[in-house]
């Protein structure tokens, strides 16, 4: 993993307890190795992620975000990760707008179950997040983030 | 607020590539970070004790673990710092194991992503609330999924611990692939005596609601408080009414209808009851090869029954029941054999199944318990067995080991020489796997006194010549090419998940392996838990098993269901939504996404619309959350804050040059 050389950059993931954070986990009992630059966040379900949450990091200088929950129909609150996948879907379209880069976010579906699957998504992104540069400097990123009630 | 780190060495797992000693000290640098340390074995009791007692002696009022996964551990320093006057919601865990030392070398890095990680946890620490649970009532009536011999035995432990037993099973008679058994391993036990009079003690049992033809439709609610819709699939047979004489099959004109209990050897009516100890013992059509249902005209059983059971327009019905807990029972399928197209299986009439076999041996068989070449009706006499067909093989898909596939040779092996003394069975394996009591000595049994022939390596292909079947191979041990004529080959198909059981656990909103095996709580110590509250598992739908393993796995998941069910009211999780009624405008967005009916309408004092949280009905998804324009509904324990502030404690770090 050549790029992943020298600096570290900062990604912040959004994992849903049940699936993907059990992924993470299963990947972390069998040894996969991986880049060292993703620090997870916990959340009960995909259900609960503000898009604005991703919009946070990256306004506040995380250099790429990914989320991560169930697979479609296998969530454990039922239906979580359908609203998940229409409101990230919706900010994918829109972050152009805000002059962040779209590829600087990304999200995935990975059960419990698939540890290896956890180390491909996160070697992947975060060679793709290496291949991108670290974010360069919003400017007015306080600004924004205080006029989206994020400040 | 004072809070305390304790960072876990894990033995040398954390510590081996983690300066637990830095992170521990790099802690002290966080607001309201009183006292942190290092601990060998954070989770062991003097671990434990250690918390509790700093918690006491430093006045702290909240506790960071930075250990393994807060799955894994969670409730157990949850306790402890209980135990120690803290409210257990006062805890925050760093995952520095699973998410950092298990999954990289570099220990500088790991330093300095676990000190971050406990960054993280203690500013959500610092954002916590204590939370005190509520008490529901539960409906102590248990719902199992599977009629086998798993779903049997929970289903009789269940009704004897006095609990109300709802039994659902998809075929017309509970009794799974064991009732299709003749024999078992390794005491060539026979299968129907033994599992026989279980199936008549569920039917027999007074809290025993058996429902046979039927599947789960639909489940909502949670622990404690499903509601399951049960359809029950027409069979056109009044089952109230049919007395299963056997009348209406023994006229039937539609002779030749598949036999599905026995795998497709020898055919049957349309109408018909599958074995003779079925249970219940009521017929049932198959409209694919009812002549009724094919041309329109016939009847013949619906004149000859002497009860009038017979119905044509007999429609599925749905029954919903409320039940405390759920126990999925469904089993496993069998490997098609006919996908690896170099044995032949389902090209050559001398090519079966094990399971085909099976019925063969047995004396309630269509063979009547004979022998037979399908080709010819001769008895055969070399006979070759080819195991790990559809399992251990990552070409097509089946890396895993089914488990039980040697163990059932080695027994047909046995019973083949006990039927036909002058044949001479061959058995080509790859490993002989036999890890049980008795197991071993078993296999040894049928090479040692029943001169089954052990052939170690793998079959090429199988291929007809002069009536007989030629079966080519290696013998890996000799170092040389074999070739066997055979007059019967036998395939020892590995198990798959059930066909269906992925959209079942989705209902349940349990987890599946890729392979559509339900996965437990935890592989070592929750075996027969799932994540999801009230959901248990038992027998081959979590992996393939034999059946002492379901069994016992039966046993345990109703050990389970009655540990569960031995308080009369369950504690709520108490991070749940909440909605601040000052910010509420009532549009009730929120009522109308949550996925559990948690949130309902209210009035307020001035007239106003709001919505309100049922604590006891929500499950803690935060959906809501996030639908809310206002920001008025908020998941406890996930609040956007407290979401917000891992956020900047890992950015807003970052960005100051001077950090770490």
């Amino acid at each position: 993993m050549p790029v992943m050389d020298g600096r570290e950059l900062r990604i912040v993931g959004f994992l849903c307890n049940w699936c993907s954070y059990g992924g993470a986990d299963t990947a972390g009992v069998a040894r996969f190795d991986q880049p060292t630059d993703l620090r997870i966040v916990r959340l009960p379900c995909t259900g609960r992620m503000d898009p604005l949450f991703v919009i946070k990091a990256l306004l506040s200088g995380a250099d790429g975000v990914l989320v991560s929950g169930c697979h479609p129909r296998d969530c454990h609150y039922s239906e979580g990760n359908f609203y998940a996948r229409r409101r990230l879907e919706v900010l994918k379209q829109f972050l152009p707008v805000t002059g962040i880069d779209p590829e600087r976010f990304e999200y995935t579906w990975v059960s419990a179950s698939e540890g290896q699957k956890w180390q491909e998504v996160v070697t992947k992104f975060t060679e793709r997040i290496h291949t991108l540069g670290p974010a360069p400097v919003i400017a007015d990123a306080a600004e924004r983030l205080k006029a989206a009630n994020l400040g | 607020m004072r809070i305390g780190v304790f960072v876990c060495h894990c033995g040398s797992n954390i510590a081996g590539t983690v300066d637990v000693v830095s992170v521990a000290e790099a802690s002290k640098m966080f607001p309201d970070v009183v006292y942190a340390t290092d601990e060998v074995y954070t989770c062991s009791e003097p671990g434990q004790k250690a918390i509790q007692d700093a918690v006491r002696e430093h006045r702290l009022d909240g506790v960071v673990v930075a250990s393994c996964s807060p799955r894994m551990h969670e409730n157990t320093f949850r306790r402890a710092i209980e135990k120690a006057g803290l409210n257990r919601y006062m805890l925050e865990m760093a995952n520095i194991r699973e998410h950092v030392s298990w999954i990289g070398k570099d220990k500088e890095k790991n330093t300095f992503k676990s000190t971050e990680l406990v960054h993280m946890a203690v500013e959500k620490l610092r954002r916590n609330q204590p939370l005190v649970p509520k008490t529901f009532e539960i409906d102590k009536t248990v719902l199992v999924v599977g009629g086998g011999v798993a779903g049997i035995q929970a289903a009789l432990d269940c009704a004897d611990g006095g609990l109300d037993v709802i039994l659902v099973e998809r075929e017309s008679s509970i009794g799974g692939k064991m009732a299709k058994l003749d024999k078992t391993f390794p005491t060539v036990d026979c299968s129907t005596c033994i599992l026989g009079p279980k199936m008549v003690d569920v039917a027999q049992h007074p809290n025993i609601t058996l429902m046979t033809s039927s599947e789960v439709d639909e489940v909502n609610g949670y622990v404690g408080n499903f509601e399951v819709t049960i359809r029950r699939k027409a069979t056109y047979v009044n089952n109230d009414l049919c007395t299963g004489c056997g009348l209406c099959s023994a006229k039937c004109p539609s002779k030749k209808a598949l036999d599905k209990f026995n795998e497709g050897v020898g055919q049957t009516t349309a109408i018909n009851i599958p074995f003779p100890q079925a249970i219940p013992k009521k017929a049932a059509i198959d409209p694919e090869y009812c002549i009724k249902f094919t041309k329109g005209k016939c009847g013949v059983c619906a004149k000859v029954c002497p009860t009038g059971a017979v119905n044509y327009e007999q429609q599925d019905e749905l029954k919903t029941v409320k039940v405390g807990a759920v126990i999925a029972a469904t089993g496993y399928s069998l490997f098609d054999h006919t996908r690896l197209e170099q044995y032949g299986g389902g090209r050559y009439p001398d090519v079966v199944t094990s399971l085909q076999y099976e019925r063969m041996l047995s004396a309630s068989g269509p063979t009547g318990g004979h022998i037979k070449r399908p080709s010819n009706g001769e008895e055969p006499k070399n006979i070759v067995f080819i195991q790990c067909v559809g399992s251990r093989d990552k070409s097509i898909d089946r890396p895993y080991c089914s488990g039980f596939c040697c163990m059932y040779t080695a027994k047909q092996a046995i019973l083949t020489k006990d039927h036909l003394p002058d044949s001479q069975s061959y058995v080509f394996y790859m490993d002989i796997r036999a890890p049980g009591k008795l197991y071993d000595e078993f296999t040894r049994r049928a090479m040692e006194e029943y001169g089954a022939r052990y052939v170690r390596g793998r079959v090429s292909m199988v291929y007809p010549k002069d009536g007989k079947l030629m079966v080519r191979g290696a013998d890996t041990l000799a170092g040389t090419q074999m070739e066997v004529d055979a007059d019967l080959v036998v395939l020892a198909v590995g198990a798959e998940a059930e066909t269906g059981a992925p959209q079942l656990a989705e209902k349940l909103r349990i987890s599946y392996d890729k392979y559509g095996f339900f996965l437990e709580g935890h592989p070592k110590l929750r075996p027969v838990e799932t994540n999801t509250a009230g959901v248990f598992l038992a027998g081959s739908c979590q992996g393939p098993k034999d059946i002492p393993s379901s069994v016992g796995q039966g046993s345990a998941a109703a050990a389970k269901v009655l540990a569960l069910f031995a308080k009369d009211m369950l504690e709520s999780d108490p991070a749940v939504a909440e909605v601040n009624q000052r910010r509420c405008v009532g549009c009730l967005k929120c009522v109308r996404t949550c996925p559990f009916g948690a949130i309902k309408e209210i009035e307020a004092r001035d007239g106003s619309t709001k919505a309100e949280v049922i604590d006891t009905v929500c499950q803690g998804c935060g959906i809501c959350s996030v639908t809310c324009p206002h920001g008025a509904i908020q998941l406890k324990h996930f609040t956007d804050n407290q979401i917000l502030a891992e956020v900047d404690a890992l950015c807003l770090s970052w960005m100051d040059e001077n950090y770490a």
